[in-house]
């Protein structure tokens, strides 16, 4: 799901239905489970810098911008700076927005920044926990280059891992002669392996990854960086690691849709989609870019949605001001289409602007469904036709 | 003719008394699918949909033989709802549930025995038009007919089919497999069923982005296939690293791409469609030709 190789080049991809955790969260969790991290504080306000470094007591601090994307580093957010530097640095990043290779053009907030004493590494390593879909388990990822160059370096050692029989402090001993450490290292690296495998078991983490993990020359480690993803799918055995959601690190139309139970993706075209199914949501944008026009996003209602569902996110759409048509496509499976038809004529009564709408009905009860947005006086293109749907809708918002 | 099930198939319903259980084990009852009971752990002994209830699946089995099961448990009781069915000899468990956690998935993987087929989760189900239907697909889209159809996806499966069912052509059975990242029956164990059956003379196969079965199945296509396949990849407009629905569906790293599906589909010889309105239509150009 999360790792995959690409020529021979690392990849650890964001994905939706995870929650993903802010560096300092994941070194928490990380320490709780025996891992080393730098003494490092938290702060959400200039205020508490001076406390912050006076407990660190350290001449130099690492000053890290808390955000859900990598690359902090080569846009600022990442810095070494004196001791008496810090507080201006941290005034400079509190209440921005950091914008990284990896982030949208208008970044991610900077609500928190984590303070830490810098570690003396003699080499940095990486290590990850992912899961590799091809064979159905988790798989260990183990580099002797880490940092930032993971991309671009060598390809990790991997080892699948037995699921029922778990990882074993010999294997990630093995593992780390196989990426050339000796000596105390050897021992020390597969601990830590094997604590990496039990966090993400323990927490249903589809990834987890340190990057870098920095070697000391008494061959212990650190964790430099660290980010863990939370399967969403675990969360209700997981309630501890909810609380640690940060909705203000995604799309604000992302996350009023997830509030509705909603899938739901924001994209940069003008033609709204609303449609039951993510297959069939998929399929609806590709038609929309053969006919010409740009979706403004994804929208699954889902297979067997309600009329009320329907109305809310016929509401959601409406609300986007980039978006200039809607286009409904359902497929009325188990779900009866004139009920579809109610959903739809409830919101389209008060979207508070012109907007023309483009409904595909058809399945179950679909003439009762049209007879029922003819008689309600839904002022839109009905039809029957998929490609004559996508088609409609581009040219309504060509024309708009 | 068709794969894996048929009028004589028993099916069981584990997660049967639920809202969902009961609801489509009453569509199902309506197409003529054989449902011989179903299992609510503290309901044994009742009876339900004029059914007998079950606590355990080994009772059931034992009781009324059943060839088949569908779950329709809660996600975080559905992995061992499956499990359950495996470890009573159930050959082919069908799990509809959605939002399953991906370690519990893994375990299946590891612990699901040779003897047991699993179809999903997260999946419509499976259906041969006329004779069995197990599933939450609208069984009156479908009619028997000569189109194997295969697919990731729910209500464009329904697409597939209708289209299919439009152009005259039918299916003999249309398995969903499900969008989640780890799942059972795949594109590859789908293909070989239906180069095996004699009633299916053309294979459509229903993909989307994320994952690399696509290609693995363009792979066995090249190598083996005999009977003519068109496939629709779902995606083209995708963002990369976004997850469009299905846990499944993410490019990653430039892997998984509806791009990269469709060349290496095309160079196996596949017709691929751009648009998933003429899925049908290229069938019957396939079948023609």
């Amino acid at each position: 799901m999360t790792a995959l190789w690409h020529n021979d080049r690392l990849k650890l991809v964001v994905l939706e239905g995870v929650v993903r955790l802010h560096e300092y969260q994941a070194k928490a969790l990380l320490a709780a489970h025996g891992i080393a991290i730098p003494p490092g504080v938290v702060v959400t306000q200039e205020g508490e810098v001076d406390a912050a470094v006076r407990k660190l007591a350290v001449a130099h601090c690492v000053v890290k911008a808390q955000i859900h994307a990598g690359a902090r580093g080569k846009a600022g957010g990442v810095r070494v700076v004196a001791a008496d530097e810090v507080a201006s640095h941290v005034r400079a990043l509190l209440g921005t927005r950091l914008v990284t290779p990896q982030t949208a053009a208008d970044g991610l907030p900077v609500d928190s920044v984590l303070l830490e004493a810098p570690v003396a590494a003699v080499s940095e390593l990486y290590l990850a926990c992912a899961l590799d879909r091809a064979a159905g388990a988790r798989v260990l990822l183990a580099g002797n280059q880490g940092g930032m160059g993971i991309e671009e370096g060598a390809k990790p050692e991997s080892h699948v891992i037995d699921t029922i029989r778990g990882f074993l402090p010999y294997q990630g001993r093995a593992l780390a002669k196989a990426i050339g450490l000796s000596g105390r290292a050897v021992a020390a690296f597969g601990d830590i392996a094997a604590a990496l495998v039990r966090l993400a078991e323990t927490l249903d983490a589809v990834l987890v990854e340190i990057n870098p993990l920095m070697r000391l020359d008494d061959g212990r480690f650190v964790a430099g960086d660290a980010k863990i993803e939370i399967d969403d799918n675990a969360l209700f055995r997981q309630p501890a690691l909810e609380t640690l959601r940060d909705a203000r690190q995604g799309d604000a139309r992302d996350e009023e849709a997830r509030a509705r139970g909603l899938q739901y993706i924001a994209l940069d075209g003008d033609i709204g989609c609303l449609v039951n199914g993510a297959g069939l949501a998929m399929a609806t944008m590709d038609l929309i870019a053969q006919a010409g026009g740009r979706p403004a996003n994804f929208l699954d209602v889902g297979g067997g949605t309600t009329a009320r569902k329907v109305a809310e996110a016929l509401s959601l759409l409406a609300r986007d001001q980039r978006v200039k048509v809607v286009l409904v496509n359902i497929f009325g499976g188990i779900v009866r289409c004139d009920l579809i038809a109610e959903g739809l004529l409830l919101a389209a009564a008060d979207f508070g602007r012109p907007l023309p709408i483009v409904v595909r009905l058809v399945g179950t009860r679909e003439a009762e469904g049209r007879q029922a947005l003819a008689d309600g006086g839904l002022l839109g293109d009905v039809t029957q036709s998929l490609e004559q749907a996508a088609t409609l809708a581009v040219r309504r918002a060509q024309s708009s | 003719m068709s794969v894996l099930i048929h009028k004589g198939t028993r099916v069981l319903c584990q997660g049967f008394t639920g809202k969902q259980g009961t609801f489509h084990c009453e569509q199902a009852l309506e197409y003529g699918t054989d449902i011989v009971g179903g299992v609510t752990p503290g309901k044994g002994g009742t009876r339900h949909l004029d059914r007998p209830v079950f606590d355990t699946v080994a009772e059931a089995m034992a009781a009324v033989r059943p060839d088949a099961s569908v779950i329709y448990v809660p996600a975080p009781m559905a992995a061992d709802a499956i499990l359950e069915a495996a470890a009573a000899g159930i050959g082919l468990v069908v799990c509809i549930t959605e939002g399953i956690p991906v370690a519990d998935m893994l375990r299946v993987k590891a612990l699901l025995p040779a003897t047991t087929r699993l179809i999903g989760p997260n999946c419509p189900g499976i259906i041969t038009p006329d004779e069995c239907k197990i599933g939450i697909m609208p069984g009156a889209i479908h009619r028997r007919g000569v189109v194997g159809i295969v697919s990731r996806s729910g209500t464009l499966t329904y697409e597939a089919v209708a289209q299919t069912t439009a152009e005259g052509l039918g299916q003999t059975t249309c398995i969903g497999i499900g969008g989640d990242p780890v799942h059972g029956l795949g594109f590859i164990d789908s293909l070989q069923l239906f180069e095996a059956d004699p009633a299916t003379e053309a294979i459509l196969l229903v993909g989307e982005i994320g994952g690399v079965e696509e290609e693995l199945a363009a792979d066995y296509i090249r190598a083996h296939g005999k009977k003519p396949v068109v496939a629709y990849i779902a995606g083209t407009t995708a963002p990369p690293g976004r997850r469009m629905g299905h846990a499944g569906a993410v490019i990653a790293g430039g892997l998984g791409t509806a791009a990269g599906k469709k060349t290496a589909l095309a160079q196996a010889g596949v017709v691929v469609v751009d648009s998933p309105a003429r899925m049908g239509r290229a069938v019957a150009e396939r079948m023609a030709r």
